[in-house]
C-alpha cells in the first residue's frame, strides 16, 4: 500500500489544492453538484477517517531551523573531536604541529558554533537568554551550556597554547592544560548532544532513533575533524586510525537506517531527502572505508588516496546532518504516526467490525 | 490536577467560528492571510502562532441526525481546537530559556519578551500547537487568556461562544461536567461520542478536553500524546556511548604510535 505521506504531500501542497478547488468548482458548474469532494484522493481505498485524519493535514509542526542548524551540528561537531584529538595527541606526544592545529580547529570551531547558533534564533539579541536558566530536561539548555564551556576552553587553550610556545612558564603550561581537559569534556558532549537534541523530540523520525542518533553524530564528528586535519596537512597514522574507525560506525549506522522498517522511519527514506540520508551514509561509510585500505595497501598513491577519503567523509559529514533536518520536516508532515493511522488500517483488515462499517459508510 | 480547564463540546458546536475571531480580536493577534483551503468550511487550517482557536469542520457519511433533515446530506461535525495546557508540557520542558512558564491556573504561558525564538518547542508539542512567528521571531501560542483570568474573567473565546460549546471552569468541575454530558449523550442515543483526554499517557493529562463525535483521529487528536522528554534517558545513554567510543577510539589510535 502506498504510505500515506506520499498522497500528503502532494495533496497539502498549494498546487493541488487550487486543483481539487477547480475541479469542485467545474463540477458544480457543470452538474450544479459536487459528488465525492470529501475524498483525499482517488488512490485512497479507505475511508478518510480511517487512513487521513482531518484532511490528511500534518498533526505535528514542522521544524523551523534554517540551514544554520545542520551547519551547527557539523561545525560543532568537528570542533568537539578537535578538541579531543589535540588533548591525546599531546598527552602521546604527537608532533606539536597536529596538536597545535586540532587546539585552533577546535577553537574556530568554538567560535563559529555560537555565531550558527545565534543567526537561527528569531530574536538574536536575546541570545544571552540561554544563560537564564539551566534546565537539565531541556537538551536544548544543556546544550548552550556546553557550547559557552566549550567555546571558551577551547580558544583559551589554542591561545595559551601560543603563548606556551612562545613564552614558556609553569603557570601557563598549567592553564592551558586546564583548559585542554575542560574543553575535551565538554567537546565530547558537545559532539553528541545534538543527537539527543532532535532525538528527544515529538518528531517520530528522529524519536525513533534516539537511541543511535548520538552514536550516529559522534562519528560524523570525529571524523569530520580527523579529516580536516589530514587535509591540513598532517599525516599521521593515528588520524587514518581515527578515519578508519569513524567510517567503519558510519557504515553500520547507514545499514541501520537502511534496514529499519518501522513505519516512522520511512521518511528517512523517502523523497530527496531519502536519497542525501542515502548518499551522506555511502560518503561517510563504506566510500573512505574502501579508500583508506587501500591505501594501507598501496605505496605510491597512498596520499592521494586517504585525500579522497578525507573529502568523501566531509561532504557525508555535512549532507548527513541535513538528511536528518530535512527527515524531520517530511516526518512532521505525515500524521499517519501520531495518529497511529496505520496500525487501524492493519487491524481493520483482519477483519473491520460493524461498528466501524456504520460510522463511514461510504 | 488543579486550576481551570476547558472543556469544548464538539456536539453542541455550530461552527460560527466566534472563538476565532474573539481569541483574535482579545489577544491582537496578527492575521493569517486569507488563503482557501478546501476543507469543507475550514480556511483557516491549523493551529499555529497567529491561530489560537481553530474551528475544525468534519465531513462524513451519510448519518441520520447529523446533516440537518434531509436524508442524503453529508453529516457535519464541528470542533474548536485548542492549546491543551497539559500537565506535563512538551514545550515547557523543552524551553532553555524559561520563558514558558505554568500559570497560577495551571494553563502553560509564553513570556513574550523573555522568548528568543529557539523554536525547540516547535518540535515538543506533541499537538502541533506551539509556532515561531518569523516576523516578530518569538513562538507563540493560546495564553489561556492569562490576562483574564487574572481579572477572573472566562478566556475570549469561552465568553464568546453563542452556544456553550466552549465551556470553562475548575478542572474538577468540568471532568465531572464532561462525565454527565457523555452520559446524557448515549441516553439520547449518540453512540459515538467520545471523551478526549489523554490521562493514561505521559503528558499526564491536560486542561483542554474535548468531546466529539466519531474517532478523535478524525480530529487530529493523537491517541497517545507523548512528552518528548520521556526519550531523554536512551539519548542521554547513547550520548555517553558515543562519547566513550570517541575517547576509547582516539586513545586507542594514537597509542599504536608509541
Amino acid at each position: 500500500m502506498n504510505a500515506p505521506k506520499n498522497l500528503l504531500t502532494e495533496e497539502t501542497s498549494r498546487r493541488a489544492r487550487e486543483h481539487r478547488l477547480a475541479k469542485i468548482r467545474h463540477e458544480a458548474k457543470e452538474h450544479g453538484q459536487v459528488s465525492d469532494f470529501t475524498r483525499l484522493s482517488e488512490r485512497d481505498p479507505l475511508s478518510k477517517a480511517e487512513l487521513t485524519g482531518y484532511y490528511g493535514t500534518p498533526v505535528l509542526k514542522r521544524p523551523q531551523w534554517t540551514i544554520e542548524i545542520p551547519l551547527y551540528f557539523f561545525v560543532g561537531g568537528v570542533a568537539g573531536a578537535a578538541a579531543l584529538i589535540a588533548a591525546v595527541g599531546k598527552l602521546s606526544s604527537a608532533d606539536t604541529r597536529l596538536v597545535r592545529q586540532s587546539r585552533w580547529l577546535a577553537a574556530i570551531g568554538g567560535l563559529v558554533s555560537p555565531a550558527l547558533l545565534i543567526s537561527d534564533l528569531g530574536v538574536p539579541s536575546r541570545f544571552l537568554n540561554m544563560l537564564r536558566v539551566f534546565k537539565i530536561q531541556s537538551p536544548m539548555s544543556v546544550g548552550s551550556w556546553t557550547l559557552v564551556a566549550f567555546s571558551n576552553s577551547a580558544v583559551a587553550a589554542a591561545v595559551l597554547g601560543e603563548f606556551n610556545k612562545r613564552r614558556g612558564g609553569r603557570l601557563v603550561n598549567v592553564l592551558t592544560d586546564g583548559a585542554q581537559i575542560v574543553s575535551v569534556l565538554t567537546g565530547l558532549v558537545l559532539a553528541t548532544y545534538t543527537g539527543v537534541l532532535i532525538g528527544a523530540t515529538v518528531i517520530p523520525a528522529w524519536n525513533e532513533h534516539v537511541g543511535t542518533l548520538p552514536i550516529h553524530f559522534a562519528a560524523s564528528g570525529t571524523a569530520g575533524a580527523a579529516t580536516i586535519l589530514e587535509l591540513m596537512g598532517n599525516e599521521s597514522k593515528a588520524l587514518n586510525r581515527i578515519a578508519i574507525g569513524a567510517a567503519a560506525v558510519e557504515t553500520a549506522m547507514g545499514v541501520s537506517i537502511e534496514l529499519s522498517q518501522t513505519p516512522p522511519s520511512e521518511s528517512l527514506k523517502s523523497g530527496i531527502g531519502g536519497w542525501a540520508m542515502r548518499g551522506a551514509g555511502v560518503l561517510s561509510g563504506p566510500v573512505p572505508l574502501l579508500l583508506r585500505l587501500l591505501a594501507l595497501k598501496s605505496r605510491r598513491s597512498r596520499i592521494s588516496l586517504r585525500k579522497a577519503a578525507a573529502i568523501s567523509s566531509i561532504a557525508g559529514s555535512l549532507l548527513t546532518r541535513w538528511a536528518w533536518i530535512q527527515a524531520g520536516q517530511v516526518s512532521a508532515d505525515d500524521p499517519s504516526v501520531p495518529l497511529q493511522l496505520r496500525r487501524r488500517v492493519s487491524s481493520s483488515g483482519d477483519g473491520m467490525d460493524d461498528h466501524e462499517n456504520q460510522k463511514d459508510p461510504r | 490536577m488543579s486550576g481551570t480547564a476547558f472543556l469544548t463540546d464538539s456536539t453542541l458546536c455550530i461552527g460560527c467560528k466566534a472563538c476565532e475571531v474573539a481569541c483574535k480580536e482579545w489577544n491582537n493577534i496578527p492575521s493569517d492571510g486569507f488563503d482557501w483551503k478546501g476543507f469543507s468550511y475550514d480556511n483557516t487550517g491549523s493551529l499555529g502562532h497567529s491561530t489560537w482557536r481553530h474551528v475544525k469542520f468534519i465531513e462524513g457519511g451519510v448519518v441520520a441526525g447529523l446533516g440537518g433533515n434531509s436524508p442524503d446530506l453529508l453529516s457535519w461535525g464541528f470542533s474548536s481546537d485548542v492549546c491543551k495546557h497539559c500537565e506535563n508540557a512538551g514545550c515547557l520542558e523543552a524551553c532553555p530559556t524559561g520563558a514558558i512558564v505554568r500559570t497560577e491556573f495551571g494553563g502553560v504561558f509564553i513570556q513574550s519578551d523573555v522568548c528568543n525564538g529557539c523554536a525547540y518547542c516547535v518540535v515538543a508539542c506533541p499537538f502541533g500547537v506551539v509556532e515561531r512567528n518569523p516576523d516578530a521571531g518569538m513562538a507563540f501560542k493560546c495564553t489561556f487568556c492569562y490576562d483574564r483570568q487574572k481579572e477572573e474573567l472566562k478566556p475570549a473565546c469561552a465568553t464568546a461562544c453563542p452556544t456553550e460549546s466552549i465551556k470553562f471552569g475548575d478542572i474538577d468541575e468540568l471532568r465531572g461536567e464532561a462525565e454527565d454530558r457523555m452520559a446524557r449523550l448515549k441516553q439520547a442515543g449518540f453512540n459515538d461520542v467520545y471523551l478526549y483526554n489523554p490521562q493514561d499517557s505521559s503528558v499526564g493529562g491536560i486542561h483542554a478536553f474535548f468531546i466529539v463525535r466519531g474517532d478523535p483521529e478524525r480530529y487530529n487528536l493523537p491517541p497517545s500524546p507523548e512528552v518528548p522528554t520521556t526519550y531523554l534517558r536512551k539519548g542521554w545513554v547513547s550520548a555517553a556511548i558515543g562519547a566513550g567510543l570517541m575517547l576509547a577510539g582516539t586513545l586507542f589510535a594514537f597509542g599504536q604510535d608509541k
